[in-house]
């Protein structure tokens, strides 16, 4: 069974504007010592998923739907119920590290606190286990005396790191968990976090909109375009072969070093991706498709099947026809 | 300063006249220490952001920069472009060295054009986008084209060539009423009306969304093939580099380590940096494979020697020592050697193994 399943999620905030739907019928599931990456540009809704399954949504906002931790359901839960599932169940990796960690306080006791809030230790067991901790993610444990500004970013994110792993959680949701850091240290912590995903058998959502790091990291992609995944399968073969016109155009937003068909030749796709109030008709991507015909503006498609594991949101996939890799 | 430009070190096959130089050019940032320390006796280490750069920038090519972030390659171009004041060195344009006086500044100014990465911060949000393009030509003073147009007709042929059609939808809109890709595109409307003879531009799509970049990316090259504008492009992303550039410089703590046409310098590496970040470059199907270690370096403490020595693969491996070289890893700077055609490195190794001297280092700032 899944430690962490979505089931015909919807997010709708209510704006001034009017409601907003953020996220359109979702399904997503996380196995134990599985690494799901979710990819998508801005507004398309991944980062709704994440505050929908934290229960981090603003109060008015509704969400329908199941979210399955453990088989429990987190829409459903008692605050003091979620108390104790967050962090302990499940952690998040925010994005910005820099800003996540409390200026004025020691990185151990941050680190620490959180294990005696969850009763896992006393306070010095807890010091005992944040040192390991940070061993655990390559920093020497002499710093847990040094305050946030004493790190670089990627150490920062080494501690968001350290901190989310601190109750021994199921599922840890990584939310663009690199964005803010350069190339080389992007490298050493996204080695980190699937070493430690590995390790320690997590089962990990990781979001980013950057679907090369995805596909280095992830056993599994889906790929998500106004509210709704479009394509869903083994990242590889996702990434390299894409059942659905979007992930061709995404992938190829992403170009190989030594690929001739990307030389010279960037390749984008016309107009921008939708506001979440002003979803299209029909197949919500077909104003930017180039291979949409005269169902697209008219006809919804589900997720079809597409060959081994995968599911494509596309109308030409039952038709049988293959939509052309990247250009 | 002197008043010819030197001879150029790296030409390209068939080179023409670079249309921009850069010689021994360095750029410091003060540094500080605490009062404390001051009253101590410790004196403050100034940033050595730029640190001795060499660059030719050729009429019609596409010329990326790249590096880690503190590398100096923001620093460089912003140096070029006159926002940052260089502590010694030279840039050339056309031949003839920029000076320090206002009214050739401003001239420079209309001819190099820069691209921010962020369009939202580089739009003033209470101006319309007409205004935002027309600033640029009042500032200059420009009420007629070359071929006598309008201030109006010389906004829409921007625009236009810019990718926002019609024109004239756009003249009363503000930065917020567009997408990201948009604003990208009226900051580059805004370089085009000045009719620059460069554009620099500044991790130009970073800010973007994956499925937009592609676009900007098309349009900034179709400028190139229609009006002959050359690049210098600032990028942490050297496949963007592969997408678009015609030659790459890699920037390795204030100097230029390697340099050459693009497809030899991002297939065939010389210089072990550019090697590592390649190899940081994500890769379909796992991450099993050994990264550079360590932070980005500092630039108020650059080692002796090769300054990326203490972080140098074939160093730790043992593979300079095997080669004898090791000594003049740690002591001896180095400049850019022509290791191929075209295509300058500054390693030891590399050069003993090509089996010439290293060049000498560019000359120090004078204090």
């Amino acid at each position: 069974m899944s430690v962490l399943s979505v089931r015909d999620l919807t997010v709708t905030y209510y704006t001034q504007a009017g409601p907003v739907p953020a996220v359109r019928g979702v399904d997503l599931a996380v196995d134990k010592g599985e690494v799901l990456g979710l990819a998508g540009e801005s507004g398309c809704g991944k980062s709704t998923i994440v505050n929908a399954i934290l229960r981090l949504v603003p109060p008015k906002t509704k969400v329908t739907g199941q979210i399955l931790l453990d088989g429990e359901d987190v829409t459903a839960m008692k605050p003091g119920r979620l108390r104790a599932v967050r962090w302990s169940g499940m952690s998040v990796i925010f994005q910005g590290a820099m800003h996540a960690l409390n200026p004025v306080q020691r990185i151990g006791n941050q680190i620490a606190e959180t294990i005696t809030i969850h009763g896992q230790a006393d306070e010095k067991g807890a010091q005992v286990r944040a040192g390991a901790l940070l061993e655990q993610v390559g920093l020497p444990p002499r710093r847990l005396r040094d305050y946030p500004h004493e790190l670089s970013g990627g150490q920062k994110q080494r501690v968001m790191i350290a901190m989310a792993l601190a109750c021994q959680p199921d599922v840890v949701i990584a939310d663009e968990p690199t964005t803010a850091l350069d190339v080389m240290v992007q490298a050493q912590v996204l080695k980190l976090l699937k070493e430690l995903q590995r390790e320690l058998g997590l089962a990990m959502l990781f979001i980013t909109h950057d679907l090369s790091v995805l596909v280095e990291v992830c056993d599994r992609l889906a790929i998500m375009y106004a509210g709704k995944i479009v394509e869903e399968g083994p990242s590889v073969e996702v990434f390299r072969d894409a059942k659905h016109p979007y992930t061709t155009a995404l992938s190829g937003a992403f170009p190989q070093i030594g690929d001739r068909r990307f030389r010279m030749a960037p390749s984008g796709l016309p107009g921008d991706p939708p506001f979440p109030g002003g979803v299209p008709e029909g197949c919500s991507f077909h104003p930017r498709c180039p291979l949409a015909f005269d169902e697209c503006p008219t006809v919804e498609p589900e997720l079809y099947p597409a060959g081994d594991g995968r599911r494509a949101a596309c109308l030409l996939v039952p038709r049988g026809e293959r939509t052309p890799v990247a250009p | 300063m002197s008043e010819t430009m030197p001879a150029v070190s790296s030409p390209l096959p068939n080179a023409r006249e670079p249309v921009l130089a850069v010689r021994d050019l360095h750029v410091r940032f003060a540094g500080r220490v605490g009062l404390w320390q001051g009253l101590r006796g410790a004196k403050p280490a100034d940033a050595r952001a730029v640190d001795g750069v060499n660059l030719e920038l050729y009429p019609g090519e596409v010329l990326a920069l790249a590096g880690e972030s503190g590398c100096g390659k923001t620093t460089l171009a912003r140096t070029i472009m006159g926002l940052e004041r260089p502590r010694s060195g030279d840039i050339f344009f056309e031949g003839k060295p920029l000076g320090r006086g206002t009214r050739m500044l401003r001239e420079y100014r209309r001819r190099v054009q820069m691209v921010f990465q962020d369009p939202t911060a580089a739009l003033n949000p209470r101006q319309t986008i007409y205004e935002s393009i027309a600033e640029g030509l009042r500032v200059h003073s420009i009420t007629r084209g070359s071929g006598g147009e309008s201030e109006e007709q010389l906004v829409a042929r921007a625009l236009s060539a810019a990718g926002l059609r019609p024109p004239e939808r756009f003249y009363l809109n503000y930065p917020h009423e567009l997408s990201g890709g948009q604003r990208q595109r009226v900051v580059i409307a805004g370089a085009l009306v000045l009719d620059p003879e460069i554009i620099v531009a500044d991790e130009p799509v970073s800010s973007l969304d994956a499925s937009v970049r592609g676009e900007i990316l098309k349009l900034l090259l179709g400028l190139r093939n229609e009006l002959n504008i050359a690049m210098l492009v600032v990028t942490h992303d050297l496949g963007l580099a592969w997408t678009i550039a015609d030659r790459v410089a890699v920037m390795y703590l204030g100097r230029i380590v390697e340099i050459g046409p693009a497809e030899s310098v991002l297939t065939n590496p010389i210089h072990p940096y550019t090697r590592a970040l390649l190899k940081v470059v994500p890769e379909a199907g796992g991450i099993d494979r050994p990264f550079l270690a360590g932070e980005p370096p500092d630039p108020t403490s650059i080692p002796p020697g090769c300054r990326f020595n203490p972080r140098c693969p074939e160093v730790a491996s043992g593979a300079a020592e095997a080669a004898g070289v090791l000594p003049a890893c740690q002591k001896q700077d180095l400049g850019l050697q022509e290791l191929r055609a075209g295509h300058f490195a500054a390693c030891h190794l590399m050069s003993r193994e090509a089996g010439v001297e290293s060049a000498p280092a560019p000359p120090p700032l004078e204090r």
